[in-house]
């Protein structure tokens, strides 16, 4: 087992009897449950919208090569300085010299979970700059020092008296009782560091090909802030957010609104189009967008789950996943949790490494339900489970399915089973969940049936013997 | 018509009274019932474990159980997914992928075989109690099933139907999955069981046994008394 996994077991574990985890998860989704399907019963058809959304996103994903080059033409054709990094230290390089040569010391940022993916903060923090986040969930536990929980609500696991705990040791701040008075004391924190910061760096939802655009949607407006009054400004695009066009967005940004957060709308949608232009009398002096690979590109070298780059990482996935709901964001140890960090973390960072979060699934495919853009998720599941066994399968369970399949093609032997099971049964129970019951790992916890008294085949050749 | 039974191997083991209920309710709509016993198992475990060399090499004694079949009715939405949508996956780019494919197109659930391509309802079934249904993953989201075991039950004597909150969610049993992460696995079926508990159901009733191998199987350990039954076995009480 890689110590990826190793540690996976170990911190599912601990969650999954964390009961207390597991009433607060399960209250939030309710939630967002039932403002979801109040939303989504204002489309016409969903499922058209879903065709659409996926169709937009298909037609990006099989023309990177002419959308990026689309996007990046009409970047820099209003002064958009566009870098093509390949990985996280080229971006974060790239980044560190930006700021460098622009004399910044400190920078806000806005939500990025690309950002997330290449360790950007740490990186700049080591190169000297202050990073401070701007996003409330995303500052909160940035003060805690841990990674965001979810994709798209980064402190969902914490409550407000954790929140507030948080504030007066970190901040300084009195004692708070609402999401109000909390809130308030992150503004105020916040609105001084918007003042100060020489950088701002945002991510992207959606790059528009057609027009040159960054389309960046939140709820809290610090997206805006950050992206507008800072004299310079970094976004960080992977290179799957380019869509076509602008009409592409009419449907992706509600979809993305509704799927992600149950809204009908994300609050503040915003679009950069460049750098402050001559006349202008706002904006960043210096617009640089960095596009990502990121082995983005492995990615789309799989035609089996090319489709996996549609993500708009909207976190819907996560939301209906039940093994999410029950290991909680943490435990995945990876940037994207839920089934789409499943899906692409094994792409992205190594499947045997990773893949152990392909295998812990019951593959009940509520993800790919739920899929706006319609990723076939939990096949894909199903999917790095093959490649990783035809590349390495593990020495003592190969002999295993081995056998089983030996077993299995010998209807005469198969026969066997039955009576076996008759005989075996009561002894299973006898020693159930001892060290040598051999399916301990079942009974640890659940009791077996006992074997019926005949078989389905024993009671039809019996059927049979009578006619 | 002439019916070919799909029982898949661990019903045939543990669950055998699904299997005869599907005997029982088919003959009783007047259709032949055969049942090629060369039949194993689907080899799905192999399949999800992604070992799929040897899920092929199980899948094929099932390709020449069912050479033959006119029908192939099964009792599993699972396994039954895996012979309508798997398959043909599978044995891509094999020797007999157009045998997977012609096994696939006639291989149906027993509740949507029922419902969709018999169009029956009501079976004369009678069985007093109040019960809740849940929904096997693969039957729901792999083959569509929803409303036909429903509509199968409404037309049950006595028996009173009530819905369990969030029905759709997965009971956590997930196969080999159940063993590889009994954690993870448990405390799924827990909020499983909490659900149908809510419901003040004295019976769960499913398509697929294994979901409720797993919600029986945590029952039992809690000592409730909440039993557990395959939607054929409810529907052949006539």
């Amino acid at each position: 087992m890689s110590t990826e996994s190793v540690q996976f077991h170990h911190d599912a574990d601990r969650l999954t009897h964390d009961l207390r985890h597991r009433a607060l998860i399960q209250k939030a989704l309710g939630g967002y449950y039932v403002k979801r399907d109040e939303q989504k019963a204002k489309y016409t058809d969903w499922q058209q919208a879903r065709v659409s959304a996926a169709a937009a996103k298909y037609e990006a994903v099989n023309h990177l090569d002419k959308y990026l080059v689309e996007l990046s033409d009409k970047l820099e054709a209003r002064g958009t300085k566009v870098f093509w990094a390949a990985d996280g230290p080229e971006a974060a390089d790239y980044i560190a010299s930006v700021a460098r040569n622009a004399g910044v010391k400190r920078i806000i940022k806005s939500k990025t979970m690309t950002g997330e993916e290449i360790h950007l903060p740490q990186a700049l923090e080591k190169a000297g700059l202050e990073v401070v986040e701007s996003d409330l969930g995303e500052f909160i536990v940035q003060l805690r020092e841990e990674p965001p929980y979810h994709i798209v609500f980064p402190s969902m696991h914490l409550t407000r008296g954790e929140i507030d705990d948080t504030f007066q040791k970190k901040l300084g701040s009195a004692h708070a009782d609402t999401p109000e008075e909390l809130t308030m004391i992150a503004r105020n924190v916040m609105r001084r560091k918007y003042c100060e910061a020489d950088m701002g760096i945002s991510g992207a939802n959606f790059a528009v090909a057609e027009t040159g655009h960054i389309s960046i949607t939140e709820n809290e407006g610090n997206a805006r802030l950050s992206t507008s009054l800072p004299k310079v400004l970094v976004s960080i695009v992977g290179i799957e957010k380019v869509v076509p066009k602008l009409d592409d967005l009419a449907v992706l940004l509600p979809m993305l609104a509704t799927a992600g957060a149950g809204q009908n709308m994300t609050c503040y949608n915003t679009l950069l189009g460049g750098p402050r232009q001559p006349g202008e009398t706002d904006g960043p002096r210096e617009f640089h967008v960095v596009l990502l690979d990121n082995r983005r590109t492995a990615l789309l070298a799989d035609a089996e789950q090319r489709d996996a780059l549609h993500c708009i990482r909207c976190g819907a996935c996560l939301n209906v996943c039940p093994i999410f709901k029950n290991i909680g964001g943490h435990s995945y140890g990876t940037t994207y949790q839920g089934p789409i960090g499943s899906v692409i973390t094994p792409h992205l960072r190594g499947l045997q490494s990773w893949k152990h979060l392909s295998f812990s699934s019951s593959l009940c495919g509520a993800c790919a339900e739920a899929c706006p853009v319609k990723i076939d998720l939990h096949h894909h599941l199903l999917q790095n489970r093959r490649n990783a066994i035809a590349e390495k399968p593990a020495w003592w369970e190969k002999p295993i399915f081995a056998g089983f399949a030996w077993f299995m093609r010998r209807p005469a032997l198969y026969r066997l089973a039955a009576p076996l099971l008759r005989i075996g049964g009561p002894l299973l129970h006898v020693i159930r969940g001892q060290f040598f019951d051999p399916v301990r790992l079942w009974t640890a916890t659940r009791d077996l049936p006992p074997a019926p008294p005949q078989s389905f085949k024993e009671y039809w050749r019996a059927r049979h013997a009578k006619r | 018509m002439k019916i070919s039974l799909f029982v898949p191997c661990f019903i045939d083991q543990y669950y055998p009274g699904a299997g005869i209920g599907m005997v029982r309710i088919l003959e009783k709509l007047g259709h032949t019932v055969e049942y090629p016993e060369s039949q194993t198992c689907c080899g799905q475990p192999a399949f999800n474990s992604g070992y799929w060399d040897e899920a092929r090499s199980v899948a094929v004694t099932m390709l020449d159980a069912f050479r033959d079949a006119e029908v192939v009715v099964g009792c599993s939405g699972s396994c039954g997914a895996r012979l309508k949508v798997f398959y043909p996956e599978l044995f891509h780019g094999h020797a007999r992928e157009a045998e997977a494919k012609a096994l696939a197109a006639k291989t149906h659930e027993l509740s949507s075989f029922l419902v969709n391509v018999l169009g029956v309802g009501d079976l004369g079934a009678s069985f007093p109690a109040k019960a809740t249904f849940h929904d096997g993953c693969h039957g729901l989201r792999e083959l569509g099933i929803k409303q036909e075991p429903r509509e199968l039950l409404k037309h049950v004597r006595g028996l009173e139907l009530v819905e369990m909150k969030e029905a759709e969610t997965c009971c956590g049993f997930g196969g080999t999955f159940a063993v590889k992460f009994p954690e993870i696995s448990t405390a799924m079926g827990e909020v499983k069981c909490a659900s149908i508990l809510e419901t003040g159901a004295e019976l769960v009733i499913s398509n697929d046994s294994s979901c409720l191998m797993q919600i029986q199987g945590l029952f039992d350990r809690q000592g409730n008394k909440i039993k557990s039954m395959h939607l054929a076995e409810v529907l052949a009480h006539f």
